[in-house]
């Protein structure tokens, strides 16, 4: 029981750092938040189902196409949206709200709604550590989290574009004076962003069914790890991923399942009244306390 | 050649801004126009309407008392994401109040419209330290978490919700009262934000340190502002849950939190009539296309996409401005 619950747990953690990551990297760098997380996290789920099943693509191909769409999605929405309300943190807040919502609910107005919406999975089967069975999938869920964990570090940290996103996230100003296009850094941030919801889309979907109700989970699971983690923080991330992971698993298993989602909200009042911008937010603390 | 356009305030503005306004009937109806309007379309020709319209005009005027709440809260800087929250506490005080001790909406709608409030604040009452987007996220997230919170824990009649509730006496009652909350509330909080504690209330938006700087305690208005912008959203939902004979977990549904939110930015913000005419045009149209079902939520996200990006002023400082300036072509020299 115990063995079960903490690999279980570690499990559901990854799947929760998979989730907040988009959106922590766009916010933590052109200081986006970007609401319509939840709907490009669905949007690529459905394409990929569509491009499968509608029009006979490969798997391969057809995740490949996904994820450059949504990152493309993400592009659009930079330049068309928010570069217009660049700054205005609450407009930004509203027109990207607006536009998930609007693309979340044209989906279930041509009535995506139902079991039939299911990807594959990598490998079937599962194995048993111990007397636990755990399946392939949520393996691979654990080991892709970690290898794009490790990928986004190397990328920001030996890149030109990934040292081009940090230069912007810590001084916007000074690294205008070097040549860096704040614009065009936001626009990529967003793109990036996108294409990790729909990684996390393609990976995470398998478990279940695709819902346009999943959109809205994700959004808010990515906002209580962001708030906790602290936002813009990739540590925190990290952190607070495993310890909601493992509180909401702990939860279902030893007290009742339907207590399970009280945890992130208990996590966030909690974060927000010790310490307000989060586990991991030290360089961003005084701008957003008064 | 280049021209810009020049706007000038109407002489008759300036005549009316002062005491002076009562040297002639011109003036004071100046003033009065735009007034009454509101007055005498919402209380005078509703009686004159079919049923099914008085029907469309109440839920009109519930989500223009739901978008005033949200202006009341943007005057002090909160974007509320989820004022379905404010709705869905209410209808459930009110509701379990009439259920389950059969108080009489004589009295669940003002202890819920109360109640609500202070709850409401409360619950948000950690995130008001925070500025920026900390606010607008835990607003997003509350609602839902209580939506699963009564679905899996089965409290205050779970997914049925609470069915059989004490009605209005009549439609034309539960008519008026829903628009004399209205113009109460919008005429109010025009009144408020217009007074010493208003300038307060909009310098905290501007510029909070400011204000902090002033020897004011910014959480302090912040909280009173919040527990004003919740009461009026509570009272909708005391009065929605009236009307349907029902409580449940349609109070948390999106559409309380879209709608209004798509009719104040419409309308125009941080002028209250702004949203309550962004109701008035959104709420009737949406009745009208009815047939499109689900795709009206995709009309209103567009909407506001659209308002926020391209139109921020908003439909009422438009009218405002024709109203009280007019405007010529002048050349740059």
């Amino acid at each position: 029981m115990l063995l079960g619950t903490l690999i279980y747990g570690f499990v559901n953690s990854t799947i929760l750092a998979l989730v907040a990551m988009g959106f922590n990297l766009t916010f933590g760098i052109s200081g986006v938040a970007n609401f319509a997380y939840g709907a490009t996290y669905i949007f690529s789920g459905f394409l990929v189902w569509i491009l499968l099943n509608s029009l006979g693509v490969p798997y391969f191909f057809s995740v490949v196409i996904a994820v450059i769409c949504a990152a493309l999605l993400g592009f659009l929405i930079y330049y068309v949206v928010i570069l217009r309300v660049k700054g205005l943190a609450l407009s930004e807040v509203m027109a990207t709200f607006g536009l998930g919502l609007a693309i979340m609910e044209l989906f279930r107005y041509f009535d995506f709604v139902g079991f039939r919406y299911t990807l594959p999975v990598f490998f079937d089967g599962s194995i048993s550590i111990g007397d636990v069975y755990i399946d392939y999938q949520r393996l691979a869920i654990a080991l892709i989290a970690m290898a794009l964990t490790l990928f986004i570090y190397l990328f920001t940290h030996h890149t030109r574009i990934g040292l081009a996103f940090r230069a912007i996230a810590q001084d916007e100003r000074t690294a205008l004076t070097f040549g860096i296009n704040s614009d065009r850094i936001g626009a990529l941030s967003m793109a990036f962003g996108s294409a990790l919801a729909a990684v996390a889309a393609i990976v995470i979907l398998p478990l279940g069914t695709i819902a346009v109700e999943g959109g809205y989970d994700v959004l808010i699971n990515a906002l209580a790890v962001c708030i906790v983690g602290g936002l813009g923080s990739t540590m925190g991330i990290l952190v607070a991923s495993v310890m909601i992971g493992f509180a909401q698993t702990f939860t279902a298993n030893y007290l009742e399942p339907h207590w399970m989602m009280l945890v992130s909200l208990i996590a966030i009042a909690v974060v927000l009244v010790v310490k307000p911008s989060g586990l991991f937010s030290h360089q961003k603390e005084l701008e957003e306390r008064i | 050649m280049k021209r810009r356009k020049e706007r000038i305030d109407r002489g008759i503005k300036a005549r009316s801004e002062d005491i002076f306004a009562l040297t002639s009937y011109r003036e004071m109806l100046y003033l009065l126009f735009p007034r009454a309007v509101p007055v005498v379309i919402l209380l005078g020709l509703t009686p004159l309407l079919s049923p099914y319209w008085q029907e469309v005009l109440i839920s009109t005027a519930v989500y223009a008392l739901l978008a005033i709440s949200w202006d009341m809260l943007i005057c002090a800087g909160l974007v509320s994401l989820g004022q379905s929250l404010f709705y869905g506490i209410g209808s459930y005080i009110a509701g379990a109040l009439n259920y389950y001790w059969h108080w009489s909406p004589l009295f669940t709608i003002p202890v819920a419209t109360v109640g609500g409030g202070l709850l409401c604040t409360i619950l948000l009452l950690p995130v008001l330290r925070l500025r920026g987007i900390y606010f607008a996220m835990v607003t997003l997230v509350l609602p839902l978490m209580f939506l699963r919170l009564v679905e899996a824990t089965r409290i205050l009649g779970g997914t049925e919700g609470l069915t059989g509730l004490t009605p209005f006496p009549g439609q034309l009652t539960a008519l008026y009262v829903i628009q004399l909350g209205l113009l109460c509330a919008l005429f109010g909080f025009r009144r408020i934000i217009n007074s010493d504690y208003g300038l307060i209330v909009r310098g905290i938006n501007d510029n909070d340190r400011a204000v902090m700087s002033a020897g004011l305690n910014i959480h302090w208005y912040k909280a009173q502002v919040l527990f004003l912008g919740a009461s009026v959203g509570a009272f909708t939902g005391a009065f929605g849950t009236h009307l349907d004979m029902f409580a449940g977990m349609p109070g948390f549904a999106l559409d309380y939190s879209i709608m209004p939110l798509a009719a104040a930015v419409v309308g125009g913000t941080g002028t209250f009539a702004g949203p309550m005419l962004g109701a008035f045009i959104l709420v009737p149209l949406s009745e009208i296309l009815r047939a499109l079902g689900a795709l009206r939520i995709v009309f209103y996200g567009l909407f506001l996409v659209i308002f926020v990006v391209a139109l921020p002023e908003g439909i009422f400082h438009y009218l405002q401005r024709k109203y009280h300036q007019f405007e010529r072509w002048v050349e740059v020299e």
